[in-house]
């Protein structure tokens, strides 16, 4: 923190400049009359709804669209439209959530694609491993650069993706939405990088749906709705509702709307379930009307006990009771048949298939067909009614679900499931990629269900929803389950001290 | 909440303009199939008559016959390379079992199909079970059927087929080709199949995300198989109705034909990643084919001007459906 770059003042010349840009899509003003100052040393969060115009915002600093009319100034210099590499040039470097990593090359070949350190043609393989290490150390990345990426976990690719920023030495650095797939200690972790990137006087651009990420790590806030920025404000002028309001235009009264359900018998018992290494003796019991969370790190088997109990994927051993009764789950369909339904954490992978209608994913799971035919009435019915019932924005039901928002198509998945009838739901991160309007509308839901005497486990990453939700919260460890926390025995510290196995959470 | 009537007027003309959309990019090969058939129409005498076009439906009904089934598997986001070596194969078995084992026309003709159908199978074991590629799995299968073949035939025509054999090729019903009969009752089950059916349904549900597909309880494989089934039982129809039009089994027929059959249903806007394509299109396809091909004909092009051409089309009617998607994409963010 001591180093002389460190203090780099706020009166000093903005690396970026937006002078009223504006983007148009056929149909669509994604982008209307911007004006936007980036300063050296700041992190800089855009925050807005999905369809605010945050995304297009990006593509226009970072080239890869070209701005309908005004200006973009970059280091005092109007910037001329050239594409992604010539942003790059400039100092303009972008984290896609997605990553650009080609999985089959080294971390090192990675940093310096397009860009080897060679001569006459011919790569200098040696140098390119030392500048890799020393980029890697930048980052807090502490791996053989001979690694290929895809073996590496996503925390740690996002890291490869930032030591490529600092490898073309950029001077902006455009994150969308980093955290997304990480969890609480590699965002801690994340968040030291990026501090030090700033103390650099490398200014940051962060896109987040975080709200608690929003305070932790700001400088300055621009929230943006449909497609204008509404205010830019340093982070100590707002608080919580202040930055929902803005973002959402009308008041959200409560994120987390826990409806009070009355708790049943145990619908749902697992004992001692085993996968591998993946799942050691896990077991847990969920009852009617109870919302049971799963806590716990990335990768430490919350997803993969769910697939397990779904029928998802194979267990080496384990027992499932549902309302008492012993059942054999070998494949989803038979879970299915029995009662257990599975929401996706990859809505898009694994949830939809999202070059068919809204109507057509609905039913998938419970097509009406005699015969083998199809009961296109029954089917038609059945899709409007619960488009209706969950309110999914969408002009027509035969809509590719392509065309809808996070949130809509989260509601199409969950709309399947209802259509199962299950007795109990699994909600995998239901609220990943949807934004705020849609998330309280999500928990609503999830609430609702609850009340009408589901059971009902929402796997997340994000401590706040569990502990509002949930009614008891199991938090898993390295595949195994670490704890059962009740109501009264919820707390951040306590869950993070099981999640992390700690020996004291014991206590 | 807004008033019903808004919701009611939103959903109208965004509802029909969805299925314009759908139905355009078959328009685009449709259009071409317009514009050539009318240019035919004016510069050769000889094309617009019953003759010449049952003649067309004649020489393309293998083709679209065997391009239902592909049309099928593309939607599953798979591919069956083996459709052509299948076609002879079962030309020629289905041939021998009415010579060599006395099988009656009707018996011998079903041999055939069912012999495509066990091909078929064998294709969808290597998808399925073995988890194999399509491509890879029925790229084996083309060569391995073309060696078999030639084992069982000795590499010489089968001839000597009851003569009845030659009504499915070149009979006809009144003035109407029985290949032709036999494309039009193919392409309606085919129709039905894929958009009235469980199997349809889920070819769609498969290809779009076979994942998702799983998860929701789909038995993933067992449809597969029962896609690559179809596809070598079309195959091994198409197969019989070619031998009977040359009154013989040719261990030598179908060699390329595979390219064919998945032009038509490129051209026709099956999409190789899965989830799209339907009959209607794979058949548009697969007469802007047989029409190019008449039309060199008929106008004394080189046959191997017909084949660059089909080239051209192919690439133009899968980019053109591209551009069609992009700009879908960009409007929906």
């Amino acid at each position: 923190m001591s180093s002389p770059e460190t203090r780099s003042s706020q009166t000093e010349e903005p690396i970026v400049r937006l002078r009223n840009v504006s983007k148009e899509f056929p149909g669509v003003l994604a982008v209307d009359g911007v004006n936007l100052e980036i300063k050296p040393g700041e992190v800089h969060v855009i925050a807005g709804e999905n369809g605010a115009g945050k995304s297009t915002l990006m593509k226009l600093l970072s080239q890869v669209e070209r701005p309908t009319s005004g200006e973009i100034w970059i280091s005092g210099e109007k910037a001329r439209f050239h594409g992604p590499r010539h942003a790059q040039a400039l100092g303009v470097a972008m984290v896609y959530q997605e990553f650009a990593l080609a999985p089959d090359l080294s971390v090192a070949e990675n940093l310096f694609l397009g860009r080897e350190p060679a001569r006459a043609g011919l790569v200098n393989r040696r140098e390119e491993r030392n500048r890799a290490r020393e980029l890697l150390e930048r980052v807090g990345l502490d791996i053989n650069p001979n690694r290929l990426v895809s073996s590496l976990t996503v925390a740690e690719q996002q890291r490869v993706e930032i030591a490529k920023a600092l490898a073309i030495q950029a001077k902006i650095l455009i994150l969308d939405e980093p955290t997304a797939t990480l969890a609480e200690k590699e965002i801690e972790s994340l968040f030291e990088v990026i501090r030090d990137l700033k103390s650099h006087g490398i200014a940051i651009l962060y896109i987040s749906h975080r709200l608690d990420e929003i305070f932790r790590i700001a400088d300055r806030v621009t929230v943006m709705r449909d497609g204008r920025i509404v205010d830019t404000l340093p982070v100590g002028e707002l608080d919580e509702d202040k930055l929902v309001r803005m973002m959402v235009g009308r008041d959200i009264e409560n994120l987390y709307p826990k409806a009070e359900a009355e708790i049943g018998d145990v619908v749902l018992r697992v004992e001692g379930i085993t996968r591998g290494d993946v799942l050691k003796d896990c077991s847990f019991e969920v009852r009617a009307g109870e919302i049971l969370g799963f806590a716990g790190l990335v990768g430490a088997g919350r997803t993969e006990l769910a697939r397990a109990v779904f029928g998802a994927d194979p267990i080496d051993s384990g027992r499932i009771e549902l309302d008492g009764r012993e059942i054999r789950i070998k494949s989803p369909q038979a879970a299915i048949d029995a009662g257990i339904g599975y929401l996706t954490e990859d809505r898009k992978g694994e949830g939809l298939a999202l070059q068919l209608g809204v109507d057509k994913n609905i039913t998938l799971a419970t097509l009406p067909a005699w015969a083998g035919l199809v009961n296109l009435k029954a089917e038609r019915e059945t899709a409007q009614h619960r488009s209706d019932q969950l309110n999914i924005r969408t002009p027509s039901i035969r809509r590719r679900v392509q065309m809808l928002s996070g949130g809509n198509q989260q509601k199409v998945v969950v709309a399947k499931w209802l259509e199962t009838n299950a007795k109990v739901l699994f909600f995998d991160e239901p609220a990943r990629g949807i934004d705020v309007g849609a998330k309280a509308e999500m928990f609503s839901l999830i609430g609702d269900l609850a009340k009408e005497g589901r059971a009902i486990v929402l796997i997340s990453s994000y401590l706040p929803e569990l502990l509002n939700m949930c009614d008891r919260i199991l938090v898993m460890h390295e595949g195994q389950v670490a704890g059962v926390l009740s109501r009264e025995e919820f707390s951040e510290e306590r869950i993070v001290a099981l999640a992390t196995g700690a020996k004291e959470a014991a206590a | 909440m807004s008033s019903t009537a808004t919701t009611t007027r939103e959903r109208v003309p965004s509802a029909l303009r969805e299925r314009l959309s759908d139905a355009v990019s078959q328009l685009a090969a449709a259009g071409a199939l317009i514009v050539i058939f009318i240019f035919l129409s004016i510069v050769s005498p000889a094309f617009l008559t019953a003759n010449n076009l049952f003649n067309v439906g004649v020489q393309i009904s293998v083709t679209a016959i065997i391009a239902v089934g592909m049309t099928m598997v593309i939607i599953t986001a798979g591919i069956d390379l083996s459709v052509g070596s299948v076609a002879a194969l079962s030309g020629v078995a289905g041939a021998l079992t009415m010579v060599n084992m006395g099988f009656p026309t009707i018996l011998g003709i079903l041999a055939g199909v069912v012999i495509g159908a066990v091909a078929g199978a064998v294709n969808g074991f290597w998808v399925t079970v073995a988890d194999l590629p399509p491509f890879i799995a029925t790229l084996g299968m083309l060569t391995a059927a073309q060696g078999l073949v030639f084992v069982i035939s000795n590499g010489v025509a089968v001839f000597g087929a009851p003569s009845s054999f030659r009504l499915l090729g070149q009979g006809a019903v009144g003035p109407v080709p029985i290949p032709i009969i036999a494309l039009i009752v193919v392409a309606l089950a085919g129709y039905f199949v894929l958009s009235r059916t469980k199997l349809g349904r889920y070819s769609y549900a498969i290809g779009s995300n076979p994942e998702a597909a799983r998860l929701s309880g789909i038995p993933v494989k067992r449809y597969l198989m029962i896609v690559y089934i179809i596809s070598g039982a079309l195959a091994g129809f198409g197969g019989m109705i070619a031998a009977s039009q040359v009154n013989s089994g040719q261990p030598n027929y179908g060699i390329g034909l595979e390219l064919y059959v998945i032009a038509s249903a490129v051209i026709g806007g099956a999409s190789l990643f899965g989830g799209r394509g339907t009959v209607a299109g794979t058949l548009i396809g697969a007469f802007l084919i047989a029409l190019i091909q008449d039309g060199s004909v008929l106008l004394g092009i080189n046959t191997f001007y017909q084949q660059i051409i089909i080239g051209i089309v192919v690439w133009l009617a899968v980019y053109w459906d591209q551009l069609r998607r992009k700009k879908l994409q960009a409007e929906s963010e």
